[in-house]
């Protein structure tokens, strides 16, 4: 079993396999399914991500606070208009993230990517670069078991909770674990795999879970939008082979230090932060029906 | 390690909005209900730090009341679950507490009808995973991801070996296995989490044993 990120590497490496082999490997041996249950279980759960991105870019999706919905759409209609400055991948990729989130926002059904609030980042990059790659399905399935890889050495050595470790842990761990599964779809080595990781969530560092009157919407939606950039960018430059002076072991690390760090009005409590602004206030005293000074 | 599988990082498939909030409220209010057997007639809920703090947010209520009426993470019923608790007859109370407790998402739900009531302590640590940290007043570390025994029994020697011996015969294997008591020679809970799923005539043989009180078995 590996323990960290270097150790996940020098098993790709020594074994001549992609990183999501050695995940489904390691699935394997822990619950005792064969390789088919394991991998059409990860079906499922990307045909749940399909169906949660289709719905969030076609349908009219609105949260019950009326504070998200609809943000995902309208991109891909400027999208079509050809006007698109960042490049329409990656404008793609943010449409797709957020129309998951607004999905998860509405009480739709979703498949946490680590977690709920973090669920567009890994689908919405997916889901533009299949445009993009033409992966078949299989290699769209490894996709989500070399994300899994990362995700679960964050999980184990740091977090994946706003509420012990900020946004950071969450929609940070996202960014890092989409990077990584972008270079190995892309045809990047492992350890370039691991430099995008790092890459990746060296810049997302210090986030705050700060969401307005407690709802997983704002400013998580837009969070998932910047974290799908964030990986796709990071992915780049990985495959360029820039590498991280920080090893990736050390950034998750040190995002698990910062978090601990984090005074708790900054993790997931909506007392400090976006949500602590005069206008979160407002629209959190409109939502809940309490008047602002009452609170 | 806190996490074990893939699926706890892809995954699970979820109602929204929050892993922790959401998902992870239904999977301790499950557990409440496998372990009390039944449906109850009452459930009083305590939330404790983030969960305190935004709870009608994130629908941690309805998550958790639907995890009481053993509703799993993706059943859409969730979104309904204060007023179908109310159909069913089921009284829900809810209260913010201010103690600091261990972990920020922490919820103690108390279930029960005219005939018993349990009391059951749970964290929800991110990703939809939970940990069940107090159960009747013991401790206990109960990850709710594999079957489980929990098993209630006199504090004397040869109750673990009973018990070991009983699961060793149908070749049932102990993944993680605690025990804890309230005060020395009194009562006692063990706590096995096991690769296989203990049929109704192994319960039955541990209930034979003169050691033991009681046995629940929670699914996987």
């Amino acid at each position: 079993m590996f323990r960290n990120v270097a150790e996940l590497i020098e098993l790709a490496v020594s074994k001549q396999c992609k990183i999501a082999d050695i995940m489904i490997e390691q699935e394997m041996e822990v619950t005792g399914r064969s390789r088919e249950e394991v991998t059409s279980f990860m079906d499922r759960n990307l045909t749940v991500m399909e169906e949660a991105v289709l719905r969030g870019i076609t349908e009219d999706v609105k949260s019950h606070s009326g504070l998200t919905g609809g943000d995902g759409k309208l991109l891909q209609n400027y999208i079509k208009s050809g006007k698109s400055l960042s490049g329409d991948l990656m404008l793609d990729a943010v449409s797709k993230a957020m129309a998951t989130n607004e999905v998860n926002a509405a009480m739709g059904t979703i498949c946490a990517t680590p977690t709920a609030g973090s669920a567009g980042v890994v689908p919405g990059t997916l889901f533009a670069l299949k445009e993009k790659l033409n992966p078949t399905r299989e290699q769209m399935i490894e996709y989500l078991f070399t994300a899994g890889a990362f995700g679960f050495v964050v999980a184990n050595n740091a977090s994946i909770s706003g509420a012990a470790g900020g946004c950071q842990a969450e929609v940070g761990s996202a960014t890092g674990m989409a990077a990584a599964a972008i270079v190995e779809l892309a045809g990047g080595t492992p350890s370039q795999a691991a430099e995008a990781m790092a890459i990746a969530l060296k810049n997302m560092l210090g986030l705050v879970c700060d969401p307005v009157a407690g709802l997983v919407e704002v400013p998580c939606v837009k969070r998932n939008a910047m974290g799908a950039s964030n990986a796709i960018v990071a992915a780049d430059m990985a495959l360029a082979g820039i590498v991280s002076r920080i090893p990736c072991d050390e950034v998750i690390d040190a995002m698990y230090k910062i978090g601990q760090s984090m005074p708790s009005a900054l993790r997931e409590t909506a007392q400090g932060g976006l949500a602590a602004t005069p206008t979160g206030r407002e629209l959190e005293a409109k939502i809940f029906g309490i008047p602002l000074n009452q609170k | 390690m806190k996490y074990k599988s893939v699926f706890d990082i892809i995954g699970p498939i979820m109602i929204g909005p929050s892993s922790s909030h959401t998902a992870g409220a239904a999977r301790i209010g499950r557990v409440a209900r496998h372990l009390f057997g039944r449906k109850p007639e009452y459930a009083k809920i305590s939330f404790y730090g983030s969960f305190a703090k935004t709870y009608r947010g994130h629908g941690t209520d309805v998550a958790i009341v639907g995890g009481i009426l053993d509703y799993d993470t993706f059943d859409t019923r969730i979104v309904d679950a204060l007023t179908i608790a109310k159909q069913e007859g089921i009284e829900v109370s809810m209260t913010e507490e201010d103690a600091v407790t261990d972990h920020p998402n922490t919820a103690r739900v108390i279930i029960g009808d005219s005939k018993g009531q349990i009391e059951v302590v749970g964290i929800s640590i991110g990703g939809g995973k939970i940990e069940i940290t107090e159960l009747n007043g013991f401790s206990l570390r109960l990850s709710g991801n594999h079957p489980a025994l929990l098993i209630v029994h006199n504090d004397k020697y040869g109750a673990i070996a009973g018990v070991a011996n009983i699961l060793a015969k149908h070749e049932i294997n102990i993944g993680h296995m605690e025990v804890s008591r309230k005060e020395k020679g009194k009562e006692a809970l063990m706590v096995i989490e096991i690769d296989q799923n203990a049929d109704e005539k192994i319960i039955n043989e541990l209930n034979s044993l003169p050691i033991v009180q009681q046995v629940v078995k929670i699914h996987d």
